[in-house]
């Protein structure tokens, strides 16, 4: 399969992020619609002017366009609450705009799960008579066995998390913004073994909203368009209910996404200035950058060591903070970040003359997108 | 019963694998065309798609491919094992299951690590199949 075809043609043109903590007073529908409205605002653009929609997390796509009034779109549709579809939703978007379903779509993210004490893990599951559950505990397992096979360590980990806190530091909107060291991340305390609490994601409420629309369209609109160059997505159903099969850590659906995403975009690797990872656990951004192979298999754990992935060195990532520490979105607010980063708009953090941002989700639908100004 | 961890949820395709574990083995689908032994259960062989399908009993026997130790209380009924394992355990005729390693420190656990099957009952109507390492 290819999208070749797709490169360039779609465009975020919106982007809107409410603040980011806990917020009993509204909803996922509230908060959503408030992204929204910031996104229409930032597009210059009405509702009016939206004849599609995309929802994520939010209940209902049908209450929530009764909501908000959006009456007759031509295009709708409502994803799964799980991180792999934010990229879902944008490559959803980008096909339905390029095959002329609708003009301009809005994708809407809204989680209350903070204020409503969403725990994860201890509901009904396959293998809760064993005790096992959690998306943690899945990534602990997978993260013990990259310890075996490769020499992986803790304290490797740790850099992870350091970096992203570090970077959160220089983003008002995030929720931890303390930077703590690779001594404080040894010493916090064990979640599920071999994994901590600083390798653990946070948990807040929020909404991210963006509007995308055709590169003929968005040429006159308010702000620099950012486009969708590339696009590759690798689902991998086989040992769903172990998560993943042993020894894989997403490398076979990675491996495949890179090996198609730099050709259909006509972007090579080398230039990707900066890298939005889907980082639920701190393992993940290893597993992601060695599938993508921005190192190679197995060495994920001595590169992040390495800080390449800080601020000011060759391959900075997650700049708002992340999953880890700025918020979590579920993958929307590092978009967003993307877009924000290929307009110049992130004062401190900003990477110097970026022009080239790379999403990467891996999970059992992974998912990576190429954004360039 | 004063049994206090979560149960299993049983349905038509686990019936099966739990009247085993109640006899005291390990009992799993097996594919009569291509001989795949698969777990969970469903209604058609993953490899081949195979309608064709059998309930074997398993040698119980397997290795550990990875381990971790829940720190985090999600279940009540565990808090009083608090902090436990579960491990990751490849069967020796192909299929993955989670699991309790019982009988073993958990500082004492490693990948690669031996186990069979013990059965123990939980109510009159589940017995929970769990591993502990192969006895010498
Ligand atoms: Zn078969």
């Amino acid at each position: 399969m290819t999208t070749e075809h797709l490169r360039d043609q779609t465009c975020i043109v919106g982007v809107g992020t409410t603040a980011y903590g806990n917020f009993p007073e509204t909803d996922a529908n509230g908060l959503g619609a408030d992204a929204l409205s910031m996104a229409l605002a930032d597009a210059g653009l009405t509702l009016g002017d939206v004849d599609g929609i995309i929802v994520n997390r939010i209940p209902s796509y049908e209450r929530f366009s009764e909501m908000i009034g959006l009456n007759n779109p031509t295009f709708g549709a409502q994803l799964q609450a799980s991180g792999r579809m934010s990229g879902a939703s944008v490559m959803m978007a980008a096909m339905a705009l390029a095959s002329g379903q609708a003009k301009c779509i809005a994708l809407v993210y809204g989680n209350n799960g903070r204020s409503v004490r969403e725990y994860y893990g201890g509901g009904d599951s396959l293998w809760a008579p064993w005790g096992f559950t959690s998306p943690g505990a899945r990534h602990a397992m997978m993260t013990r066995r990259h310890m075996h096979l490769y020499g992986t360590r803790s304290d490797q980990l740790a850099h992870v998390a350091k970096t992203f806190r570090d970077h959160a530091a220089l983003n008002p909107a995030a929720v931890m913004r303390k930077p703590f060291t690779i001594d404080d991340h040894q010493n916090s305390r064990f979640i599920t073994e071999p994994l901590r609490l600083l390798d653990y994601c946070l948990i807040n409420d929020g909404g991210v909203a963006f509007i995308m629309t055709t590169a003929d369209r968005a040429r006159d609109m308010k702000k620099k368009p950012v486009y969708i160059s590339g696009m590759a997505r690798e689902d991998t159903y086989e040992n769903s209910s172990t998560y993943t099969s042993p020894d894989d850590f997403w490398f076979g659906a990675l491996d495949r996404m890179a090996g198609r995403i730099y050709r259909e975009a006509g972007i090579g690797r080398e230039a990707v200035d900066g890298l939005m990872i889907y980082d639920n656990f701190t393992p993940t951004v290893v597993f992601s950058l060695e599938g993508m192979g921005f190192c190679k298999r197995g060495e994920g754990g001595p590169f992040v060591e390495e800080w390449h992935l800080a601020l000011g060195s060759g391959l900075p990532t997650n700049t708002n903070g992340g999953h880890l520490s700025e918020s979590y979105m579920q993958g929307w607010a590092l978009i967003a970040e993307a877009v924000r980063q290929l307009r110049g708009e992130c004062g401190e953090r900003q990477i110097k003359d970026a022009e080239v941002i790379q999403y990467i989700c891996a999970t059992p639908i992974s998912n990576s997108i190429l954004f360039r100004n | 019963m004063d049994y206090k961890k979560p149960l299993p949820g049983i349905d038509i395709w686990s019936r099966p694998f739990w009247a085993g574990t109640r006899a005291g083995e390990l009992r799993m689908q097996c594919c009569g065309d291509c001989r795949t032994i698969f777990f969970p259960p469903g209604p058609v062989c993953p490899s081949c798609q195979s309608r064709n399908l059998t309930w074997e009993t398993l040698s119980g026997r397997g290795e550990v491919l990875s381990w971790v130790i829940f720190h985090q209380l999600y279940f009540k009924g565990f808090a009083d094992e608090q902090p436990y394992n579960v491990a990751l355990v490849k069967l020796d005729e192909g299929p993955l299951m989670y699991t309790n390693v019982v009988g073993t420190d958990n500082d004492k656990l490693a990948i690669g690590m031996r186990l069979e099957a013990v059965f123990e009952p939980a109510t009159d109507e589940i017995t929970m199949p769990r591993f502990r390492a192969v006895q010498p």
